[in-house]
């Protein structure tokens, strides 16, 4: 064989491996120079003559998550066996169980059509129901009242302990400084010097139910997620529930808050859909929360606890949430009507397990809401408009 | 890069399972494929997976091949620079500044350049690494244990320390790496890591092992236990992760860790195999159940169903080789 040839089959192969990650970095795994760099080198490592050598270089080098790996198996499949592309899975399938029952139009109507038969007796009254729905629609103070919320939850937080030690008046020596303090002062006198317990925010995890029933209230929850994000990037998460459970912190994190809701919007495939409160709470549990999300966290679910079927799965979710969690905080819109008792038999399985249980109800939501974030004093009344008093 | 580590590397993949083997070790061929490219590329090892699978185990097994030392570094919430890299003997500092007063120093240059000195410096575990104190034979391997424990700010200071094996000490100057240190990292997912540190490891989902590999590591571990005993304990583990098979889903399955303890715990209950007819087996796996499963709904969940885990074993076509991400 000559040389001209040898390169040939060189630059063949190469174009062929580098083929092979772009496949895969199509199909959304983040494969960039770098990581198709590492997959050659590694090829070249490897004596290709024994096993699936490209198999694992490709797999050890251009993958990043476990979630990575099912997409790489079916590129690999498609790319290197001539069978049919496979989608990459994003989830089984999920049939809506509810359809929306609560449309914008309708919304005013307080006629509508009858939602969760257990809470019929307590619906919102047309013209709350606008108001919720809505908040560019509220009158100038409503809005500079929500404003200041949403200004107030950016700005604090409540705090926890860490390890890590700061600078402080008093606490612990802090023999590093002292003895620093010291050499400069050619060693005369000695001035101790501190270190204390530090502190940062405590994670705020916010789960927003997207469903038909909770769709009046889900903008103005989305909207607090994102002055919590906007405030405090790293220590908030924020997920859609529904028929599927949807994180959108990242969409969040967008700076602009219409951007940031339409970006949420668009990630959330099933606003306005049924509710699987337990089976998406499991997975939140298994996926995130009980790996560390929700440890030490404040946890605040809004939604109506409309559950189909048994409670049996929620209640035993809600009660290992709240063995993981600092705080867990249940948000109900349909708790600030009047005489409102926890009928759904979802609500009834999970409250035993909430540490506070707060009216979902716009203004009202967002101030209760905002109150348990950034703890300490209350937040001064809203202006106008009914509230509720409690909690 | 890794020219020096390259001497002590194996020539295949093949090989350094055998020689993982060796040092009681049983590595598929995923592991051994990953800790080769790692050794013979020089890059860090970044290994996920849950808990019990032997990512730690497999440091300790990688150390022995490589003939070099084991050099941990526990990643905990709040870790910092004191923890992981060098610290400074404050009190021996104290001492030496007044012992040099009472001999009649006063200058200051002449106090501070005599404070920050190799004696009063305490390597950490990644000052340690680099091996400079006595450039080692081998090199050794850095295993930085649970990394999502640590907060974000020390994985980019890791980023830094990964990118060319060197750390600066402002009083002291530069320690560069005589031989770099085989690095293996691991994380049991509690949060995710950031993408930049993970682009410069090879990255390896660490499956749990099929039955027939579990079978072998009980064997390896505990040689006293019998081929009987290993199985029945290997396939009831088998079944427990597979939630259709206990027909609920376990909040923590059994890693391979808590295999080998139940079969140590069995063993020493004087138990030889677990037949479901024999009641005496059968009572002493509830007893020791703790060894197996460690939350109480999970007790709950296995003791009510025990006989039924037990029963059988038709189902020894190793049910995990689909999730051993292998076509």
């Amino acid at each position: 064989m000559t040389a001209f040839a040898t390169t040939n089959s060189a630059n063949w192969a190469t174009a062929t491996l580098v083929g092979f990650a772009r496949t895969v970095r199509s199909s959304g795994v983040a494969v960039d120079q770098r990581r198709i760099q590492a997959f050659l080198e590694a090829v070249a490592a490897l004596d290709l003559t024994v096993g699936p050598a490209v198999y694992w270089a490709g797999r050890l080098t251009l993958c990043g998550t476990q979630a990575d790996l099912a997409r790489y198996d079916a590129c690999f499949a498609y790319y290197f066996s001539d069978t049919a592309p496979v989608r990459p899975d994003h989830g089984a399938e999920v049939t809506l169980t509810r359809p929306a029952v609560w449309p914008d139009a309708v919304a005013a109507d307080a006629a509508g059509p009858p939602r969760d038969p257990d809470e019929q007796g307590g619906a919102a009254s047309g013209v709350e129901v606008l108001r919720t729905a809505d908040i560019a629609r509220l009158d100038a103070p409503e809005r500079a009242e929500v404003a200041r919320l949403l200004g107030l939850v950016r700005v604090r937080r409540r705090r926890r302990p860490t390890r890590r030690r700061s600078i402080a008046r008093r606490g612990q020596l802090d023999p590093a400084r002292t003895l620093r303090a010291v050499a400069r002062g050619g060693g005369e006198p000695i001035r101790l010097l501190w270190r204390n317990q530090g502190h940062r925010p405590r994670r705020v995890v916010l789960l927003v139910d997207v469903s038909g029933s909770m769709s009046p209230y889900a903008e103005a929850l989305l909207r607090l997620g994102h002055a919590l994000m906007r405030g405090h990037p790293r220590h908030t998460e924020v997920f859609s529930l529904g028929t599927r459970l949807t994180r959108i912190t990242h969409q969040l994190a967008i700076r602009e808050g219409s951007r940031a809701l339409a970006a949420a919007g668009t990630a959330i495939p099933d606003w306005r859909g049924g509710t699987r409160l337990g089976a998406e709470l499991k997975e939140f549990l298994d996926l995130y929360g009980q790996r560390g999300m929700a440890r030490g966290a404040v946890v605040v679910i809004a939604s109506d606890g409309w559950e189909r079927g048994g409670a049996e799965l929620l209640g035993a979710q809600m009660a290992r949430l709240s063995r993981l969690a600092h705080e867990v905080v249940w948000a109900n819109p349909h708790r600030a009507q009047p005489g409102y008792v926890p009928a759904t038999a979802g609500m009834r399985a999970a409250l035993p397990h909430v540490d506070r249980f707060v009216s979902g109800h716009s203004l009202a939501a967002l101030e209760e809401l905002a109150q348990v974030v950034i703890g300490g004093t209350p937040v001064a009344p809203v202006p106008a408009g009914p509230r509720m008093v409690e909690e | 890069m890794s020219a020096d580590a390259e001497a002590f590397a194996p020539h295949t993949p093949q090989e350094l399972a055998q020689q993982l083997d060796d040092n009681d070790y049983l590595a598929d061929e995923g592991v051994a494929t990953a800790c080769f490219l790692a050794l013979r590329m020089g890059r860090p090892l970044f290994l996920e997976g849950d808990a019990g699978v032997g990512k730690t185990e497999l440091a300790k097994a990688l150390a022995h091949v490589l003939g070099g030392s084991l050099i941990r570094l526990q990643c905990h919430e709040g870790i910092d620079a004191t923890q992981a890299l060098y610290d400074w003997d404050y009190p021996r500092q104290l001492l030496h500044l007044r012992a040099a007063q009472a001999a009649g120093v006063n200058e200051v240059a002449e106090l501070e350049s005599g404070l920050y000195t190799r004696r009063f410096l305490l390597e950490r575990p990644l000052l340690r690494a680099l091996g400079t104190e006595t450039p080692p034979a081998a090199p050794p391997v850095l295993l930085i244990d649970e990394i999502d424990r640590a907060d974000d700010e020390f994985e980019a200071f890791l980023l830094e320390f990964l990118a060319d094996f060197q750390i600066s000490i402002p009083e002291f100057g530069t320690v560069r790496a005589a031989t770099p240190p085989v690095v293996v990292l691991t994380s049991n997912r509690t949060r995710e890591v950031h993408d930049a540190l993970k682009r410069r490891c090879l990255y390896h989902w660490m499956p749990h092992p099929d039955f027939a590999r579990e079978v072998a590591i009980i064997r390896r571990r505990r040689p006293e236990v019998t081929d009987q005993l290993a199985r029945d304990v290997a396939r009831a583990s088998q079944r427990l992760r597979e939630p259709q098979h206990v027909d609920a889903e376990l909040l923590r399955p059994p890693g391979v860790a808590e295999s080998i303890d139940w079969a140590q715990a069995l063993d020493a209950l004087g138990v030889r195999g677990l037949d479901p007819e024999d009641t005496a087996a059968i009572d002493a796996a509830t007893r020791s159940l703790g060894a197996l499963v460690k939350q109480r709904e999970d007790h709950e969940t296995v003791r009510g169903r025990l006989r039924a885990l037990l029963n059988g074993a038709s189902a020894e076509t190793d049910t995990t080789a689909t999730r051993q991400g292998r076509l």
